[in-house]
């Protein structure tokens, strides 16, 4: 009896939070048909959105995957004043609303700071452009890929590299041999968290970014535009190809997941 | 290869880890580090390995100065406690690691991880992943991996102490033969005083980053250097007294001591099985009770009470024990029939003072 109403109350409160406004979207999509649905998704400011988003995803998950694998192995490794403070403000973003992100990037390379007027004699142009979006977007995703590798590394702790070098290996052998692909599985799922975010993420890029039609409008602030504007289908529609993109990637990873456990238990 | 250890020193921040050790590992030979953890053992393997650097004194390999030689070139294997095997890499994939690494032509890789699988009994295991090997199985890969490239020296650090009991044992004895077909000059790491003992040709005892005595297990075990020694090596029973007139009087036990000044305090040791312990009270001439009783598989220990309250151990055979069919709790008599005193630091006794026979009164009524 207690079990069956634990259960139902699981479903409910899926039905209620996921399947429910899933379904709904999915229906309203095509409330004016295929071929409006097909219309709102190919119009050249929805893929342009596309593209933006696709772009800053890209750079970002590269760029995390770099630094968020350096400053892991930091962390982890070395021991130097201040680590546990850095340690601490690591997950910042988390707490921090993407929007005080955006406007903090504004205050700071605002045509009357110092970094403003650097770039700006430089002709850069990083407000209300690619290069303050990928920031804001750096802000809300630096934590994943850290916050993936730190344990790892503290299980994994040092014995296999120091075998590796014992066996004659190099560091930069002991690094693409052994560190990495004892880390994969991290990087797998600091990746997925970092994409599925970076493609959701909306307060912080709509401060810095302006909205700019076709210039500067991802995905996520054409959905947005497209609602203020009362096109229902196009915000819809967008909404639902991002839903499926994410659902895609998780997807892949749960396969890749249940792969390389099929491989351990045939092995066996 | 010969591996010799000059005035060694490792510290950690504030902390002396290993202290002046000086010590050879001649070659071929199976040599044990024995000691309690937290004593600098595991840092002087790591050191000869080169994954440390010492804070002074000299490693030499083979007659040749290594301080300077990173760890991939100093050609050691290494085998860590905790197996370190890489996960993502297949049993044969893990002991041609080195090999690849070393530009080993496939052709040769090949034959030679076939060797070492037969070698180490892991013949049909090579597809397998480490998580799929048992702990035994595990320590063996470990063990072949490190073998591959033909180190001039083999290093394990506490190598069985991650298996269950009855594995060890297995391993030791396996490691004993492979040691014996192989030759290579191995140093091993233990806190086990019985697995020294067993596996080692000579034992190394540590305490406190220092080095406590070298000797063969028979050596370490009859003529312990230090009180350490003689504390941490079997169980010994230890007593304290002052010499008076060339007799430590302990209780209502005389030792004589004619070689040590009067006043001197002195440790008196002695083993179990130097402790007779009969049934009829007036057989030997202490008295004591019988306070406990333990099975040891082998043998019995018993521990008796004197009248003054000094707890001694004794070790009777079985044969023996079923003779007298004692019980807790009743009246026996013992004799302590060999003792030596134990070396104390500040203090030496000429060494005649030292492994005496002590004919503790008549064996028969």
């Amino acid at each position: 009896m207690m079990r069956r109403l634990f259960i139902g109350s699981v479903w409910f409160y899926f039905a209620l939070l996921l399947i429910g406004p899933i379904l709904y979207l999915a229906v309203q999509s095509f409330d004016e048909g295929i071929a409006a649905f097909w219309r709102e998704v190919t119009k050249p400011e929805a893929l342009h959105g596309f593209m933006l988003t696709l772009e800053i995803t890209a750079i970002v998950l590269v760029m995390n995957l770099v630094f968020g694998t350096i400053t892991a192995l930091v962390l982890v490794r070395q021991h130097f004043a201040g680590r546990t403070v850095l340690s601490g403000v690591i997950d910042l973003p988390f707490s921090v609303s993407p929007v005080i992100a955006g406007f903090m990037l504004i205050l700071l390379f605002g045509p009357e700071t110092i970094l403003g007027t650097f770039f700006g004699t430089l002709g850069v142009k990083v407000l209300f452009a690619m290069p303050a979006m990928v920031l804001a977007t750096l802000f809300a995703t630096f934590p994943f890929v850290v916050r993936e590798l730190t344990p790892l590394l503290q299980t994994i702790g040092t014995d296999t590299e120091e075998a590796a070098r014992t066996l004659g290996a190099n560091e930069w052998q002991v690094f693409l041999k052994v560190t990495l692909p004892m880390l994969r599985w991290g990087f797998v799922y600091g990746a997925t968290l970092t994409v599925a975010r970076a493609i959701g993420e909306f307060g912080a890029v709509l401060v810095v970014s302006g909205n700019i039609l076709m210039l500067t409008q991802t995905a996520t602030l054409h959905i947005y535009q497209s609602y203020v504007d009362f096109n229902y289908v196009g915000a819809n529609a967008v909404a639902l190809t991002l839903l499926a993109v994410s659902f895609a990637i998780l997807t892949v990873l749960e396969l890749a997941k249940a792969k390389s456990a099929a491989i351990v238990t045939s092995a066996n | 290869m010969k591996i010799e250890v000059r005035g060694l020193t490792k510290q950690f921040g504030s902390v002396q880890a290993v202290s002046d050790v000086s010590f050879t590992v001649k070659e071929g030979e199976l040599l044990g580090l024995l000691g309690p953890s937290g004593s600098g053992k595991t840092t002087v393997l790591r050191l000869i390995a080169g994954l440390e650097t010492p804070s002074g004194g000299d490693i030499y390999i083979d007659g040749k100065r290594v301080n300077d030689l990173s760890v991939q070139d100093r050609n050691i294997g290494f085998v860590f406690q905790h197996y370190a095997l890489f996960k993502h890499l297949t049993v044969f994939e893990n002991i041609a690691f080195g090999l690849k690494v070393k530009k080993w032509k496939p052709a040769e890789i090949e034959p030679r991880v076939a060797e070492l699988l037969s070698l180490m009994s892991l013949d049909s295991l090579e597809h397998r992943y480490p998580h799929q090997l048992s702990g035994g199985q595990r320590q063996r890969v470990a063990i072949a991996r490190s073998l591959a490239s033909r180190p001039s020296v083999l290093l394990l650090d506490e190598p069985f102490g991650a298996v269950d009991a009855k594995v060890r044992q297995e391993l030791r004895e396996w490691l004993i033969r492979l040691h014996d077909r192989l030759n290579v000059t191995s140093l091993f790491v233990t806190h086990d005083q019985e697995e020294a003992m067993e596996v080692s040709g000579r034992i190394i005892v540590f305490s406190k980053g220092k080095l406590e005595q070298i000797g063969s297990p028979a050596e370490v075990y009859e003529e312990p250097a230090t009180e350490f020694v003689a504390r941490f090596i079997g169980a010994m029973n230890i007593l304290e007294g002052q010499v008076l007139n060339g007799v430590v009087k302990i209780g209502s036990l005389e030792f004589p001591a004619s070689n040590i000044s009067d006043h001197v305090h002195v440790q008196v040791g002695f083993r179990p099985y130097y402790v007779k312990v009969a049934e009829d009270p007036h057989r030997y001439r202490q008295p004591a009770t019988l306070r406990h009783i333990y099975f040891l598989g082998v043998a019995y220990r018993l521990e008796i009470e004197t009248g003054e309250g000094l707890i001694l151990r004794s070790r009777m055979n079985k044969e023996e024990f079923r003779q007298y069919r004692l019980e807790v709790g009743q009246p026996v008599s013992f004799a302590v029939t060999h003792f030596r005193f134990l070396p104390q630091e500040g203090i030496s006794f000429p060494s005649s003072a030292s492994s005496q026979l002590f004919d503790a009164g008549p064996l028969t009524p």
